[in-house]
């Protein structure tokens, strides 16, 4: 069972890596749609998505992962928005967990944009 | 919403805009009664009668990027549809408290689904606001709050990797024992 006595021993470990998390100002955010139409939409399962991929990637520290809320493009929910410091924001439509990923990789991570998964793809369809 | 546990989400979201420090998410439900209660209280900026009056209306709400707002008439709805029951009790300065009643059994019955992913979410993202979550069978009850793990964590902040994996286990191993699983 999980224990408090096993959250103290998070906590020691937890203070040695703080300092590290602040002073990241380059942290990447990536922000999921999460008013009424993104829940309903299957936003929960594409944040859930985020988490995952980038805790197996070990990039805890340099990217975060938070909600929104609905910015008035309910059609293309889930949408997702990528944040990098000194880089224009990027709006990703209707997110399915499958193409998580490929966000991850292509653009959080070698800092190329997936164009097609973006709004501008998909309205000049 | 496809499930009931959605639906808790996205009501929660208005007691985070309210700028609750407190959220208290309660999940109660019976085979022996056919019942299931969700109620989710804030002790955010509260609403005036008028504004709880208004809220049920899918066409009423605060914000401006829209005109329609479909969290309260959804949650209301999904209760109704089986025969249960929904209010709201607010007052201004001091909260406000949502309450959903169902009868299980029903057919038109939404699942509630996974509560504990929705209660880990709402951690993550507002880690700077107190959530106690309570979810009770008719084997047993269990209780996630956030105050006291703050006290033992003494800083560290909520949001943190490993402090939210221990959150999951924590719901996951006590939502097993309430639903009579196999105690790990």
């Amino acid at each position: 069972m999980k224990s408090l006595a096993e959250l103290k021993a998070i906590r020691d470990k937890a203070r040695a890596e703080i300092d590290l998390r602040k002073e990241n100002p380059n942290a990447a955010r990536v922000l999921v749609g999460m008013a009424t139409c993104g829940i309903a939409a299957g936003a929960r399962p594409v944040l859930n998505a985020f988490v995952e991929e980038i805790n197996k990637r070990g990039l805890t520290n340099d990217i975060t992962v938070t909600q929104t809320g609905c910015i008035g493009i309910c059609q293309y929910e889930p949408v997702v928005e990528v944040e990098i410091p000194g880089e224009e924001k990027v709006t990703y439509v209707k997110v399915a967990p499958e193409m998580v990923p490929k966000i991850v990789n292509d653009h959080l991570v070698n800092k190329n944009v997936v164009t097609e998964y973006t709004i501008g793809a998909m309205k000049s369809n | 919403m496809r499930e009931l546990s959605l639906n808790v989400m996205d009501v929660a979201q208005n007691s985070v805009r309210a700028d609750a420090h407190l959220v208290t998410v309660t999940v109660t439900e019976s085979d022996k009664n056919d019942s299931l209660t969700i109620s989710i209280a804030d002790d955010g900026c509260g609403m005036t009668e008028e504004q709880v009056n208004q809220v049920i209306d899918p066409f009423f709400t605060t914000r401006t990027t829209r005109k329609v707002g479909l969290g309260v008439p959804l949650f209301k709805l999904s209760a109704e549809q089986t025969g249960g029951s929904f209010s709201i009790e607010s007052e201004v300065g001091k909260g406000t408290c949502t309450t959903a009643s169902y009868v299980k059994s029903h057919v038109d019955m939404t699942p509630l689904g996974d509560i504990n992913s929705t209660i880990s979410i709402l951690i993550r993202c507002n880690p700077d606001i107190d959530f106690v979550f309570t979810h009770q069978t008719d084997i047993g009850s269990f209780t996630l709050d956030t105050r006291e793990l703050r006290e033992v964590l003494e800083g560290v902040p909520l949001d943190s990797p490993d402090v939210l994996e221990w959150i999951a286990q924590f719901l996951e191993e006590n939502t097993q024992i309430i639903y009579g699983g196999a105690e790990s």
